[in-house]
């Protein structure tokens, strides 16, 4: 390891650098951000969710207050230089819709945009837009991912003669005899419903050029600076080096900028065409339609087990609705949790086959844990299912199928595992929540006759993320690799700049970072400065989703430290006149071998290096490195989740009472950062379980537009979170570890919905869809009963 | 029409549309970009400032309603070189993640704790009831509510 | 988004804000706190051209004890409703019910008088003036009547004010401890919705049984309302009437179906609501 000297901040909850800005009001979000003379840039967008654009009249606008240029799909046709990216064809014969930032053709989506108008001032552009005309022929919309698999569905894309767009499969093991050969077999059926994943602070995007030179600023609120710069590159026939793509303060992503967006590709060009700095702010009630939105997958999973529930078989079908078109990573979201439907247990035989639909709606891509909420949620239901079908605890299930405790362990669907020791986590939380004493209150509940019912719900999860080995990536066929970069450089006066690929946006990586790289290099904390998230500063990098920051970007943080040390040991070597072997480094210090006295501080390193006044022959000048790392493997954390619910039976209302969590993400950087990233994706599993949906109707409008109708919970509907970890340093690198941004959102929703049917299954409630609203759980109560 | 408003302690006169919300008039007119918007139905509570001392969410409200009102932001809380308690709070207890909801967050709190020095965790989750949060979950926001509720009791003097 | 533009005129007085109220004609509204009206404006399915601003009358913010009642002034902030001592004592369901309007931020700047007449039968301040057997008094010009708060919601979003008149005082009866009971049983997903359905009840009390019941229900129908049948069963009955005469509520308005709950569900609840809030008035 680089670290050589003792660790004197990572493993501590150290103070974020982050947030003397961020509390004072001094952040700089993108919305912060107007050059002088910029335009404002608003969107016409499709009030039906399938019609037939006749015609687009700007003519009123023009003349209007304030108005500089408006233009519809067909105007800024040549503006284009290829379609929106989408980087994740995932199979050979997929079809792949042509996506333009404005239609031309049909509105296929309720906000699909139509035409853009730009003025002077915000209230200005809001005004003219209500100003175009748009004669639209109303189609028959389809919404449903089911509906629109059959065949008299109204088609999307005319083109492809059919709502499907791909068709991906995998198997391992002999799946039909495992079934063939089962005591028991439990067959069902969950549907994932469509989330929205209101980050709080909505989408922006500011472009200004340099007309003469051909250069473009773009601050956009995004996760993926360095992605879309390569990107909107491409889609606007921009080079790549005259495209400056910066993410400053980004307020909570989520997945949902962890995409490239047609706002992105309009504002550079209407910049290009007016040569004015271009600004478009979402609105909120407009950001339901036009940011993406996530899961909508209907899962049929069946288990073969033997009757004593070991399980031998777990065979998946999903249908995942893509929505209208395909974003970013749309078609590979389900694949992210494809080979992990068989959760942390043991099988000899799995496979899934996953089903892409497009329909009228808002395009689905990443939402925190993207594919693995969905995967860890049907099988720890299912688990649960199995349990009650052959008499056993679900404890004592999960116990029996269990992967082995192992470094690295070879999994049902043909990945390795790394350190794996679910039992360890499990014990604990049982151990928290006191187990038996909540069964037998539940009990005693149940037999006073008690109208609010307790449920236990457990979720044991495993997840996959650390996003990735850019070979397998490959083999996935994703369009990009799995790499990221840190360069760490050592400047004159002592301190140093860390500059990371990644791009931080809540998650803390100037503080974590920090950590790290003053641990290995001997400096202080305060000495150590990240820079992030502007592609002209941090050139190199894969950025920010899928947990994957810490795990790639902080590992090669790490290593380019330790390319800095065994450089400055060089010339330490140099200047003290010793061999490098006869140095020792700690604290900062290289000093001889029994001769402490004789020492060299890497600051003095630092500054030897760059005056370049005696360097060792062949050394260059300044003291600095990069390394690009390309992990070996994904890394799987895992996790113990359990949740005591409280369901009033008169009014079907859930309330959440205990909710235990014990995760093991390796090695902690920032203790106090990792409980964060707990808390808030708990919350957001929470809120996939009990509140929120996006609904729409028969003819493609969405009834959950706002943030009144789309229920985001407050502090109110938050229980107290009681955390525990367990560390299992990870093989995969050698800080041992993983990543937490998704576990949470993960682990949650099955230990909820777990609880709710724990808490009615007496009643004869076998199933609950989601979210477990008052009505949903009143109706599954009065349905259990035989009523109608 | 014109207007005259004390925002973190000057006076402002200014011209304004009436349509002019007061966090437009505060991000736009006189550039403290400090108060976040968050939506467009008064839900999320980002724009939280105080006007007259009382919580407000600045984008459901008028410039021209606080004509000759006190206005203050989270960019006037804080003294030079000292935070306010409640800043300190939520740094010291990680209330933060993005930091995109805090301002309006920040401003909600010192409202409340004015109204109620001393709140069990339960009644500060309900004076959030109109402040989200995407990120945290809300338990150290809450835990940090609380502590600055015990450091402002400790010395009142400091910071109200 | 930004509201259209509109004109706005500060009101000197009520007189002057029912004069600027009728010049204005039809698209003319009165702004108050503005918490109902501002997000409709924003999202621009309100259009008004004129704004009168009523939100300077000092005069009209107030809550004092009158003979056996309570008088309060239209423009009294919910917040001060539910700080307010005068009205934790004498009324304290109007008190309760004012800390359940949205939030602390809507509550510093949205007023009973505004909420009443918004007239929103999810709004849960009308329901428990139903409940109250308020009365509202209006000003048009130089005129005052007096309207029972019975007679007052006329249609969804609709009221008995005519073109011209403002809403300027509210009365409520003082509830004696001794004799009152009274509850109000909010029902939504989240703490700052609007209720999928309210119940208000008021109960006189005498020997362990209910003299008398007044239940007004919120988010029921196209108005708030009271629920007649379910006082009328409840009517010199005790504790034991009370599951019965709940059942009645689920005959009570005419609820819709919307994302927020079916109109099933909604007969439902109100059922479950009804029989806790009579329960709860009953025991305090």
């Amino acid at each position: 390891m680089a670290t050589q000297g003792a660790e004197r901040y990572v493993g501590g909850g150290v103070r974020r650098k982050e947030d003397p800005k961020l509390i004072t009001g001094q952040g700089t979000f993108v919305e912060a951000i107007t050059p002088p003379g910029t335009v404002w840039a608003v969107l016409v967008r499709s009030p039906f969710g399938h019609a037939t654009i006749r015609r687009v009249n700007l003519k009123p606008v023009l003349g209007a207050p304030g108005v500089v240029a408006a233009y519809s799909g067909a105007d800024l046709a040549d503006e284009w230089a290829a379609p929106l990216p989408m980087a994740w064809p995932v199979t050979e014969d997929i079809n792949i819709p042509e996506h333009w930032p404005l239609t031309r053709d049909k509105a296929r989506y309720l906000g699909d945009a139509v035409a853009v108008v730009v003025a002077t001032s915000r209230a200005a552009a809001a005004d003219a837009a209500e100003l175009v005309e748009v004669d639209y022929d109303q189609l028959p919309a389809v919404v449903d991912v089911q509906a629109a698999s059959v065949e008299k569905a109204p088609l999307i894309h005319d083109a492809f003669g059919t709502n499907k767009c791909y068709i991906w499969a995998i198997s391992q093991g002999d799946v039909d005899a495992a079934f063939a050969g089962a005591d028991v077999v439990v067959k069902e059926r969950y549907r994932q419903q469509r989330l929205v994943p209101n980050a709080i602070e909505p989408r922006c995007v500011v472009v200004q050029s340099v007309a003469a030179a051909g250069e473009f600023t773009m601050w956009s609120t995004t996760q993926i600076p360095h992605i879309a710069k390569i990107t909107l590159a491409l889609t606007m026939g921009i080079p790549e080096t005259k495209l400056r793509v910066i993410a400053p303060d980004v307020g909570g992503g989520f997945g949902s900028k962890l995409n490239v967006y047609a706002e992105e590709a309009l504002c550079l060009a209407l910049a290009r065409r007016l040569g004015r700095p271009v600004k478009w702010v979402e609105e909120r009630s407009e950001a339901y339609h036009s940011t993406i939105h996530g899961r909508d997958v209907i899962q049929e999973i069946e288990l073969a087990a033997s009757s004593d529930g070991k399980l031998r078989g777990v065979r998946v079908r999903l249908l995942a609705n893509m929505g209208a078109y395909l974003q970013l990573v749309t078609p590979g979201v389900p694949l992210l949790g494809a080979l992990l439907y068989h959760g942390c247990y043991g099988a000899e035989a799995y496979s899934l086959e996953c089903t892409g639909v497009f329909t009228n709606t808002t395009p689905t891509d990443a939402y925190r844990g993207a594919g693995r909420p969905e995967s860890n949620y049907a099988i720890e239901r299912a688990i649960e299912r199995l349990a009650r079908e052959v008499g056993s605890d679900v404890v004592t299930i999960r116990r029996r199928n269990f992967l082995p405790k192992g470094e690295l362990v070879p999994s049902p669907a043909g990945l390795q595992f790394d350190s794996v020791d679910y039992e360890k986590v499990l014990d604990r939380a049982l151990e928290m929540i006191g187990y038996d004493d909540v069964r037998k209150e539940q009990e005693a509940r149940r037999d006073g006759g008690d109208t609010r019912l307790l449920g236990i719900g457990l979720s044991c999860y495993v997840e996959m993320c650390g996003l990735a080995p850019s070979q397998v990536l490959g083999s996935l066929r994703y369009a990009a690799g799995g790499w990221d970069a840190a360069s760490v450089r050592m400047l004159p006066t002592g301190k140093v700049e860390v500059v990371t690929g990644t791009s931080p946006h809540g998650q803390g990586h100037e503080t974590s970072w920090s950590q790290i790289a003053a641990d290995a290099l001997g400096v202080d904390f305060e000495d150590v400065t990240v820079l992030h998230g502007d592609t002209a500063v941090a050139p190199l990098g894969m950025d920010t989703y899928g947990s994957r920051s810490l795990a790639v970007g902080g590992v090669a943080v790490h290593f380019a430290c330790g390319r800095v040390i065994e450089k400055a040991k060089r010339l330490a070597a140099h200047l003290l006149e010793v061999s490098p072997d006869d140095l020792v480094f700690e604290a900062g210090s290289f000093s001889v071998k029994g001769v402490p006295a004789k020492a060299k501080t890497i600051q003095e390193l630092a500054y030897a290096a760059w005056t370049a006044h005696s360097l060792p022959e062949g050394e260059e000048p300044s003291l600095e490195a990069t390394y690009v790392y390309d992990p070996p493997n994904f890394t799987f954390p895992f996790g113990s989740h359990i949740c005591v619910v409280e369901v009033d039976t008169e009014t079907g209302k859930v309330d959440i009472v205990r909710y235990v969590a014990v995760d093991d993400c390796g090695t902690v950087i920032n203790p106090t950062i990792v409980e964060g990233q707990v808390h808030g994706g708990i919350a957001q599993g929470i809120a996939q379980a009990l509140y929120e949906q996006a609904v729409y109707d028969d003819d493609g409008n969405l009834l959950t537009s706002s943030m009144m109708d789309y229920l985001v919970p407050s502090a109110v509907e938050m229980p107290w979170f009681e955390l525990d970890r367990t560390v299992t340093p990870s093989p995969t690198n050698p800080m041992g570890v993983k990543g937490i941004g998704e576990a949470g959102t993960i682990a949650a929703t099955p230990a909820v919905i777990n609880a709710v049917v724990d808490a009615l299954w007496h009643l004869g409630v076998k199933t609950m869809d989601m979210p477990a609203s008052p009505e949903n759980v009143w109706n599954a109560i009065r349905r259990a009963k035989g009523g109608n | 029409m014109n207007i005259t408003l004390t925002v973190n302690g000057v006076q402002h006169e200014a011209d304004v549309e009436p349509r002019t919300l007061l966090v437009y008039f505060l991000r736009e007119q006189l550039g403290l970009t400090g108060t976040n918007v968050g939506c467009d139905t008064s839900s999320c509570g980002a724009c939280t400032v105080l006007v007259d001392g009382e919580s407000v969410k600045s984008c459901n409200l008028l410039a021209a309603q606080c004509h000759e009102r006190e206005v203050t932001t989270i960019e006037g809380l804080a003294t030079p070189g000292e935070l306010h308690p409640v800043q300190r709070a939520f740094t010291e207890h990680h209330g933060l993640q993005c930091g995109y909801c805090t301002p309006g967050m920040i401003m909600a709190v010192v409202s409340y704790l004015r109204e109620n020095p001393a709140p069990t965790g339960d009644e500060v989750r309900h004076a959030l009831e109109g402040n989200l949060c995407r990120c945290t979950g809300y338990q150290n926001i809450v835990e940090a509510v609380l502590a600055a509720a015990d450091d402002l009791r400790d010395a009142p003097a400091s910071a109200s | 988004m930004i509201p259209v533009s509109f004109d706005y005129q500060v009101a000197s007085s009520v007189d002057d804000a029912s004069r600027l109220l009728e010049q204005g004609g039809e698209a003319a509204k009165l702004i108050a706190g503005g918490q109902s009206l501002l997000p409709l404006m924003r999202l621009r399915l309100t259009r008004p051209t004129l704004l009168v601003d009523i939100g300077r009358l000092a005069e009209l913010s107030y809550i004092k004890k009158s003979g056996d009642g309570i008088v309060i002034g239209a423009l009294t902030r919910h917040h001060d409703l539910e700080y307010s001592s005068v009205l934790k004592r004498a009324c304290p369901l109007l008190a309760y019910v004012a800390g359940l309007v949205g939030d602390p931020q809507v509550r510093h700047r949205g007023t009973i008088g505004g909420a009443v007449a918004h007239g929103d039968p999810a709004s849960d301040v009308p329901s428990a003036l139903l409940a109250l057997e308020a009365d509202f008094v209006v000003r048009g010009g130089k005129k005052e009547r007096t309207i029972a708060a019975t007679e007052f919601f006329t249609g969804l979003l609709e009221t008995a004010l005519r073109p011209g008149e403002l809403l300027t005082e509210i009365r409520v009866p003082r509830l004696d401890a001794n004799k009152h009971g009274w509850s109000y049983q909010k029902f939504r997903q989240r703490a700052q919705d609007w209720a999928i359905v309210g119940v208000a009840a008021v109960v006189e009390k005498e020997n362990g049984s209910i003299n008398r019941a007044a239940i007004g229900l919120t988010n029921m129908g196209p108005t708030p309302l009271r629920a007649s049948a379910v006082e009328q069963a409840l009517s010199g009955g005790d504790a034991t009437a009370i599951g019965e005469a709940a059942e009645r509520a689920a005959g009570e308005g005419d609820p819709s179906s919307d994302i927020n709950g079916s109109a099933d569900y909604r007969r439902h609840l109100v059922q479950v609501l009804v029989r806790r809030a009579v329960e709860e008035a009953l025991s305090r």
